[in-house]
């Protein structure tokens, strides 16, 4: 199955998307993880102002059937959590790279995330772990 | 186990078509979901009507003259109350009153039961059950798990869908009862049964009628996305139950786990005539008292609890949940948990630990969701 890989975002192995705009990076899972995960019902948040270094759990997305964490690809703080998910978990799978974003933080390293895989990265580690 | 070995049922092409995500169920592939996704399934098996494939069930045959006595010894449930046509819900349990398995006994006849057990038990069950025949039993025992497809039409639109497809009057068949008919023209077993919590039905043929029974039933229930019968995967199944409260082997039974711990009391027929095994175990723990009873909770802040999560009262680990997840239909994160039976009382707060936060959740009556009749 193929899922949509904007062009315009950077990825983790772990299926995070990073979008960059200046020093603040939005981020979310990806349309993969999303299916992977099937029908997301809540998510465990961080707050405002939390520190998380590179790969560490920020928080986690709990789907009918299972839980997982999820992993900030690239150290920083929180600056902004997606509040509106509380009512509408369900944009994760409907919307997963526009409304369905999770956290915005700011990055302790601008150009960090220049070291993450490209969309045209992230669709071959998919194919070749599929 | 790698795929090749998982055994398959006759519909498992039709799954895959169909879009589902197959996992390994107890050796078994299956699908866990369709496209429509569990949320979707488990409302409209509420709301409409559901199909499920659950040939992977095992059914075994025991035929003679002693066959109600055979399996009145080995289960908890009382085999001589059933009369032709009906069943009932039992256990299977081992010397010290645990529980081999779960199962539905169908009384054909006087001289002719079939037991339907658990997928992933199926072997297990089989070699007890053939463990216990003595040269004395006048009866003959067949494993005839792979004689059989099985599909559940479950929901309010169940028997509408069920009836267009035979002429036996499902109307005449009271819940936990069956018939044998043609559905489609394929000789059937129809059971007024389910693991829903909804009224439907257990539709048992030869497997190489799967295909067409499953498609005609579609066909029949108007399957699409927008409207009436869903295919539903095992994750709905799964909610379904546990919004209805039904025990899941492996979760609230097992072997170490006693049905009046998994609050089957109403089938332990302790003062059947001739016992049973387990029943000495089993009326001595009645006797002295459970330590621990399954409870039902649901969560009062948000979180979710999980299947081995530990539950503390005032900072005490009290117990342990043993099915945990989010109720669609009621749109509250449930669950079962075993609880010392004090504590298993209506009304209870307790916390449950969700990776390091300590949750709160109060005990609440069982089941959770009671259907409209």
């Amino acid at each position: 199955m193929s899922h949509n890989i904007p062009e315009n975002l950077r990825y983790s192995k772990d299926h995070e998307w990073v979008g960059v705009d200046g020093d603040i990076a939005t981020i979310g899972i990806t349309d993969y993880a999303q299916h992977s995960l099937g029908d997301v019902v809540y998510i465990d948040m961080p707050r405002v102002g939390d520190k998380f270094s590179a790969h560490e759990a920020f928080g986690s997305v709990e789907s009918v059937k299972a839980v997982s964490e999820i992993f900030l690809p690239i150290a920083g703080e929180i600056s902004e959590v997606n509040d509106g998910l509380n009512d509408t978990p369900e944009s994760v799978n409907n919307d997963p790279y526009t409304d369905g974003w999770m956290v915005k933080i700011k990055m302790d390293n601008p150009g960090e995330a220049d070291g993450m895989l490209s969309a045209a990265e992230y669709e071959e580690y998919l194919e070749a772990s599929a | 186990m790698s795929e090749t070995e998982l055994k398959r049922t006759p519909l498992n092409s039709v799954h895959r078509a169909l879009g589902g995500r197959m996992v390994d169920f107890g050796g078994w592939d299956m699908p866990v979901q369709y496209p429509a996704g569990v949320i979707e399934e488990h409302m409209r098996c509420r709301t409409h009507s559901g199909l499920f494939d659950v040939s992977h069930m095992g059914e075994i045959w025991v035929e003679g003259p002693d066959a109600i006595d055979f399996v009145n010894r080995l289960t908890t449930n009382d085999v001589t109350k059933l009369v032709d046509g009906q069943a009932h819900y039992s256990a299977l349990t081992n010397v010290g009153g645990g529980v081999v398995d779960d199962l539905l006994v169908y009384r054909f006849s006087h001289d002719r039961l079939l037991l339907v057990v658990n997928a992933g038990t199926t072997e297990k069950d089989w070699a007890w059950i053939k463990s216990h025949h003595s040269e004395h039993d006048d009866l003959a025992l067949r494993n005839a798990s792979a004689e059989y497809c099985q599909i559940a039409v479950q929901g309010p639109d169940a028997t509408d869908i069920l009836q267009k497809l035979t002429a036996t009057d499902l109307g005449a068949i009271k819940y936990y009862h069956f018939t044998t008919g043609e559905v489609d023209g394929v000789d059937s077993i129809i059971s007024r049964t389910g693991y829903t919590g909804e009224d439907g039905f257990e539709v048992y043929a030869a497997p190489e009628f799967a295909e067409q029974l499953w498609n005609k039933l579609l066909e029949t229930g108007k399957y699409d996305s927008e409207g009436g019968v869903l295919p539903c995967g095992l994750a709905a199944r799964n909610t379904l139950r546990l919004e209805s409260a039904m025990s899941l082997y492996g979760h609230e039974l097992g072997d170490d786990i006693t049905p009046l711990e998994a609050g089957l009391g109403w089938i332990t027929k302790l003062d059947k005539e001739g016992g049973f095994t387990g029943r000495n175990a089993l009326a001595a723990q009645k006797e002295s008292g459970l330590t621990r009873k399954i409870a039902g909770f649901e969560m009062t802040e948000p979180g979710i609890a999980r299947d081995g999560y530990d539950v503390y009262v005032g900072g005490e680990k009290v117990g342990i949940v043993t099915s945990g997840s989010p109720a669609p239909f009621l749109k509250k994160n449930i669950g079962l948990a075993f609880l010392p039976p004090d504590l298993a009382k209506i009304g209870q707060e307790i916390r449950i630990e969700v990776r390091g936060k300590y949750l709160a959740a109060v005990v609440v009556p069982t089941p959770f969701y009671k259907r409209q009749k």
